[in-house]
């Protein structure tokens, strides 16, 4: 199963939990932010319906 | 120069033998775009184990014929050398299948180890036969079902391809919001503007339609999506690197038709090119099922 990693956002109260949480001030920060952290961590960015970016590791088996 | 050693019919039955089953490695032994067996190391490996399987085949012969029937457990011998053959190719391959950027997936690797193990036996048949007709009646008819072996050999060599079990269309890449599809199959979501604009402008998009109901089982197999993608980016090349997670080749079936789309990023994008490759790249053994030579699966369609 993929694991999420960290989760982008550009609204603090659309998120929360257990993953680090980064808040950008709008898209495209978002996308940068995004970028920067698909690139450090090797894990794929998915957005999603809400506008909230998660990065995701497709390698960890099982 | 003494030449009464060619009046022994028996040496010259092993030699005419143990030519063919040389000759017999060599027209199989192809090193082509996948460069495997790799030049020149891997080649002498395979081409002494050639040797000692053609001498082995050859002397069988003499040696069933002077009645010395324990002679025959040496090819049980042969047989687990051969066996090892495989191991050592599946080894390697495995090894070197982690440092790859499109890996070729453990069904190719089990196919491609499996049919060095094959070709080995191949070479024993050709050389039996070779010294069997030349002990038996002349050395030239030995000669003549040498031949007729190697044709054989030759014809099992290569199994099916793609092209043959399935037709294979160019397709439109296209983005709904994040969600990259080929043609109407989704094939991942893209979160990244950046990576959204790679994959447009490099990104190429391929259709597999199965010919029949025991293609769509073959070409729902992971190791055979795996093999596809792999020959393409050894081909045509790969727009991808370590570090560029989004940026990888992809085969996605469409669950109600049975259809398979296949997403590449090939550094030259030509459509037609790509479909001549998808149309060769070989079917794996091991990803064949015959759902239709089941009582439960005849009937319809």
């Amino acid at each position: 199963m993929a694991r999420i990693v960290a989760v982008v956002a550009t609204e603090e109260q659309r998120v929360c939990g257990g993953v680090p949480v980064f808040v950008a001030l709008d898209a495209e920060q978002q996308q940068r932010l995004a970028e920067s952290l698909e690139k450090i961590l090797d894990v794929n960015a998915h957005r999603l319906m809400n506008d909230v970016i998660i990065l995701v590791d497709h390698s960890v088996a099982g | 120069m003494n030449l009464a050693i060619f009046k022994d019919t028996e040496i010259v039955a092993i030699a005419v033998g143990i030519v063919f089953g040389i000759v017999c490695r060599i027209i199989t032994l192809r090193t082509d775009y996948r460069q495997y067996p790799t030049y020149p190391h891997g080649k002498v490996i395979h081409v002494s184990l050639g040797v000692i399987a053609a001498g082995l085949g050859a002397v069988a012969v003499p040696a069933l014929l002077k009645k010395d029937y324990t002679a025959i457990t040496f090819l049980a011998l042969a047989a687990q050398q051969f066996r090892e053959v495989r191991n050592m190719e599946r080894e390697t391959l495995s090894q070197v299948d982690k440092m790859e950027l499109v890996p070729r997936g453990n069904t190719y690797i089990e196919g491609i180890a499996m049919v060095f193990e094959g070709r080995n036996y191949m070479v024993i048949f050709a050389s039996f036969v070779a010294a069997l007709f030349s002990l038996m009646f002349q050395w030239y008819w030995g000669v003549a079902a040498g031949i007729v072996s190697l044709v054989v050999a030759k014809v099992f060599q290569s199994g099916k391809t793609l092209g043959q079990i399935a037709d294979i269309r160019a397709a439109e890449v296209r983005f709904e919001g994040a969600d990259l599809f080929v043609d109407s199959i989704h094939i991942m979501n893209v979160g990244l503007e950046s990576d959204r604009r790679v994959i447009a402008e490099h990104g190429l998009g391929l259709i597999v339609v199965p010919k029949n109901e025991n293609v769509k089982v073959t070409i729902s197999n992971i190791g055979q999506r795996q093999a596809i993608l792999h020959n393409v980016s050894v081909i045509l090349g790969v727009y991808r690197d370590t570090g560029e997670p989004a940026l990888v080749p992809m085969a996605k079936l469409d669950l109600r038709s049975g259809t398979l789309a296949v997403f590449v990023l090939p550094r030259e994008k030509d459509p037609a090119k790509a479909i001549a490759v998808l149309r060769n790249v070989p079917v794996l053994e091991n990803a064949v099922r015959m759902p239709s030579e089941s009582p439960a699966g005849q009937g319809e369609g």
